[in-house]
C-alpha cells in the first residue's frame, strides 16, 4: 500500500494531486465514450488540458460561469452523459452549491464536481482562493459522494472510481506538489479507508496530502513509545464506518487531520459516527474557525498548525483524555 | 399525440379543440389549487394555452412511454407553475386525472415543485429559479453533438430572468448555436412582490436576448395559432437558439385574478371562490351560458 521508501520524504516523487485528476480523466475518458469534461477557464491549472487534447469533442470551455456550468452539466447528464465540471473549489462548489444540490443531488444525476486548489496550501493567492469549507458543503448533501485522495496516484484512482458510480460525486485536490507515497497497486474503493500503519495507542485519521504528515507524526510518536494507527480516510462519504469504529474500540482515542475547517468536515464526520456508536475522545486538527492568508504553502501549513509536530501535540493531548 | 416531427400546421378545427382543452385544463388547475390549499394561481392559468398547445400539438411525445428516447424534451424552469404541467399531463394521459387532487400532499408524486425522480414524464426538478434554462442548454448541446432527433424546449418565467445564471446559460447557448433549443418566456410582468418593471426592470427584453445571439419572437401567449407558428419558425432557424417571448395575462380567464400580483402566490380560499372562478371559465367571462352551476 505504501511505497517502500515512504519513511524518507526526500526519496519520494513530489507531484500535485491535481495531476492525478488530469491522468484519471484521460483514463476514464478512454473507458467511457459518454464521459465529458467542462472547465471554467482554468484548463491548464486544473489539469483538464490532457483530456481536452485527447478528446476535444468531449471537452467544453465554459468560461467563468460556475453556476450555469453545474446546471448545464446536469442537463447533459440527464441526456445520458457523465459530466465532470472543473474549477477551483472556492468557486465550484463554493459558488454553485444550490445548482449542485438541485440539479445534481435531488435529480441524482451523474454530475461530478472537481474542486481544484483546495485548502490553504494554494499559498500566495490568499484566503479568497483557499477553500476550506467545501467538505462541509458537500458532505451534508444527500446522494453526494465525497472523495479526498491523499496523493496523485490515489487521485487518479478516485477520479476513475467517481466516473463509474451512479450519481453525483465531489472530488477534492490541491495545487501544491506533495509526496507520492501510495503504490499503483494499492486498491482504491469508494467507502473504504486504508490502515497505512498499525498501532493501538491512538488512531490518526487523515485525508488529502496531509495523510503524509500523519505518517510522519506517527514515526515521531513511535520514538517515545506511542504506536499510532494511521488511517487514510479518503472516502469521506460514504465513510468506512467499520474501520473507523474498529480504530475507536482498539485505540481509544482519535486525532483527525484535514486541510479544511475543523468544523463539519472529515473530522466532524468521524465525531458524528463515534459519538453515537463508540464515544472516544477526538482532537480535530484543521482550521479553527478562521480563514487563511497569503504565504508560502509550507509556512501556512505550519502557521495553521497542520503539520506533523502539531499532529504529535494533538495526539499527546487526546491520549491524556483516554 | 404527435409521434413524429410535426410540421405544425394548425387547422381551424384543431385550434378550436385546443382552446376548449385549455379551458378544461384551467378549471382542473383551479380545482387542484383549491384542494391543495396552497400554491400559485396566476402563472398556471396564464400558461394554459401554451402548455395545451405543447402537449396536444407541438411536442413529439408518447404518454405511455415517458422515457422514449426520441421524445422532445420539455423542461420547466419556474417550478412553481407546475400545476399547469400536471393538469396538462393528466389530460394527455400520463396519469389518471384523479391523481391531480393529490397535489402537494404527503406521499404524492405531484410535489409542490416538480421532481423528476418521483413522476415519469418530467424532464427536470425545478423550483429554485434559473436552473432550468442551463439544463435545457446542456440537453440541447448533447442532442446537437450526437445528432439526436429531438428538440428541447424550456418554459421560463419572466421574474426568474433576474437570476444571473439565465444569462450565463444564454451565453453558452449562443456560443454553441443551439438551434435545437427553444426557450419560452411567460412574460406576464408579475412576480411575488409586484410588477417586474418595479422590482427589477427586464426591458428591453427582446434586445437583451438578441444581444446574446438568440433569435427572438414576440407573441400573444394566449393566441395558440401565434404560438404554434412561432414554434414552427423556431424549428426552421439553424443559426441560433430561439426565444419566444409570450406575452400572457396572469390569471387568464378569471377576471378577479387577472393582472393582480396578489394572485401570483395564492389559491382560491374556499369552494365559493373556486365556483365563482369556474363559472367564469365555463361562461367565458359571462359571454355564454353555462349548463351547470
Amino acid at each position: 500500500m505504501l511505497v517502500r521508501s515512504w519513511k524518507n520524504p526526500k526519496s519520494l516523487l513530489q507531484i500535485p494531486t491535481r495531476n492525478g485528476y488530469g491522468d484519471g480523466l484521460v483514463e476514464a475518458g478512454k473507458k467511457d465514450p459518454n464521459l465529458m469534461v467542462i472547465c471554467a477557464d482554468l484548463t491548464e491549472s486544473t489539469r483538464t488540458e490532457a483530456f481536452k487534447e485527447a478528446f476535444p469533442d468531449r471537452f467544453i470551455q465554459f468560461g467563468v460561469a460556475e453556476q450555469a456550468m453545474a446546471a448545464v452539466g446536469a442537463g447533459m447528464a440527464l441526456a445520458g452523459k457523465t459530466v465532470f465540471i472543473t474549477s477551483y473549489a472556492c468557486f465550484s462548489p463554493g459558488r454553485n452549491w444550490e445548482q449542485i444540490r438541485t440539479t445534481g443531488c435531488l435529480q441524482k444525476t451523474n454530475l461530478k464536481i472537481a474542486g481544484a486548489h483546495a485548502g490553504i496550501s494554494v499559498g500566495p493567492d490568499g484566503a479568497t482562493h483557499q477553500m476550506t469549507e467545501d467538505i462541509a458543503l458537500m458532505r451534508v448533501l444527500p446522494e453526494m459522494t465525497v472523495l479526498i485522495p491523499c496523493d496523485a496516484i490515489e487521485t487518479k484512482k478516485a477520479t476513475v472510481a467517481a466516473a463509474k458510480i451512479n450519481g453525483p460525486a465531489y472530488i477534492r485536490f490541491a495545487r501544491e506538489k506533495s509526496p507520492v507515497f501510495t503504490t499503483e497497486s494499492a486498491k482504491f474503493e469508494i467507502g473504504k479507508a486504508q490502515v497505512l500503519r498499525k498501532g493501538n495507542d491512538v488512531a490518526i485519521i487523515g485525508c488529502g496530502p496531509l495523510v503524509y504528515e500523519c505518517l510522519m507524526a506517527a514515526e515521531e510518536l513511535a520514538k517515545s513509545g506511542i504506536e499510532a494507527r494511521v488511517i487514510n480516510n479518503s472516502s469521506i462519504k460514504p465513510m468506512d464506518e467499520k474501520t473507523i469504529l474498529k480504530a475507536a474500540r482498539e485505540c481509544g482515542a482519535i486525532v483527525t487531520v484535514e486541510e479544511a475547517q475543523a468544523a463539519a468536515g472529515m473530522g466532524g464526520a468521524v465525531c458524528e459516527l463515534v459519538s453515537s456508536e463508540y464515544p472516544v475522545p477526538v482532537e480535530r486538527v484543521g482550521l479553527q474557525d478562521e480563514f487563511g492568508q497569503s504565504g508560502k504553502p509550507a509556512e501556512l501549513l505550519e502557521h495553521y498548525k497542520l503539520t506533523a509536530p502539531w499532529i504529535v501535540k494533538a495526539v499527546r493531548k487526546v491520549i491524556k483524555k483516554k | 399525440m404527435p409521434k413524429t416531427r410535426n410540421i405544425l400546421t394548425l387547422t381551424d378545427k384543431k385550434l378550436l379543440a385546443l382552446e376548449k382543452k385549455a379551458n378544461e385544463i384551467r378549471q382542473d388547475v383551479l380545482r387542484m389549487l383549491e384542494h391543495a390549499g396552497s400554491g400559485h394561481s396566476a402563472g398556471p392559468l396564464g400558461l394554459a394555452d401554451i402548455f395545451t398547445a405543447l402537449y396536444f400539438h407541438i411536442l413529439k411525445h408518447d404518454p405511455k412511454k415517458p422515457n422514449w428516447k426520441e421524445r422532445d424534451r420539455l423542461l420547466l424552469s419556474c417550478g412553481h407553475v407546475v400545476p399547469i404541467r400536471y393538469a396538462t399531463m393528466a389530460h394527455a394521459g400520463y396519469f389518471p386525472k384523479s391523481e391531480l387532487m393529490t397535489l402537494r400532499q404527503f406521499g404524492s408524486r405531484l410535489q409542490g415543485h416538480p421532481e423528476i425522480t418521483r413522476l415519469p414524464g418530467l424532464e427536470n426538478t425545478s423550483g429554485p429559479l434559473g436552473d432550468g434554462s442551463p439544463q435545457s442548454a446542456g440537453m440541447a448541446y448533447v442532442a446537437k453533438m450526437n445528432k439526436l432527433p429531438w428538440h428541447t424546449y424550456c418554459v421560463m418565467s419572466d421574474g426568474e430572468l433576474e437570476a444571473g445564471i439565465t444569462w450565463e446559460a444564454a451565453m453558452f447557448a449562443g456560443k454553441n448555436n443551439l438551434h435545437n433549443l427553444t426557450w419560452i418566456i411567460d412574460r406576464n410582468n408579475i412576480q411575488i412582490d409586484g410588477y417586474t418593471e418595479d422590482i427589477m426592470p427586464l426591458e428591453p427584453l427582446a434586445d437583451k436576448f438578441a444581444a446574446f445571439n438568440f433569435h427572438v419572437i414576440e407573441i400573444d401567449g394566449h393566441n395558440i395559432r401565434e404560438f404554434v407558428d412561432a414554434c414552427r419558425y423556431a424549428q426552421s432557424i439553424f443559426e441560433s437558439p430561439t426565444v419566444i417571448i409570450a406575452h400572457t395575462t396572469p390569471g387568464k380567464g378569471v377576471g378577479f385574478m387577472e393582472f393582480d400580483p396578489v394572485w401570483h402566490g395564492k389559491t382560491p380560499k374556499d369552494k365559493t371562490e373556486l365556483n365563482k372562478a369556474l363559472k367564469e371559465l365555463r361562461t367565458l367571462g359571462g359571454k355564454i351560458e353555462s349548463e351547470v352551476e
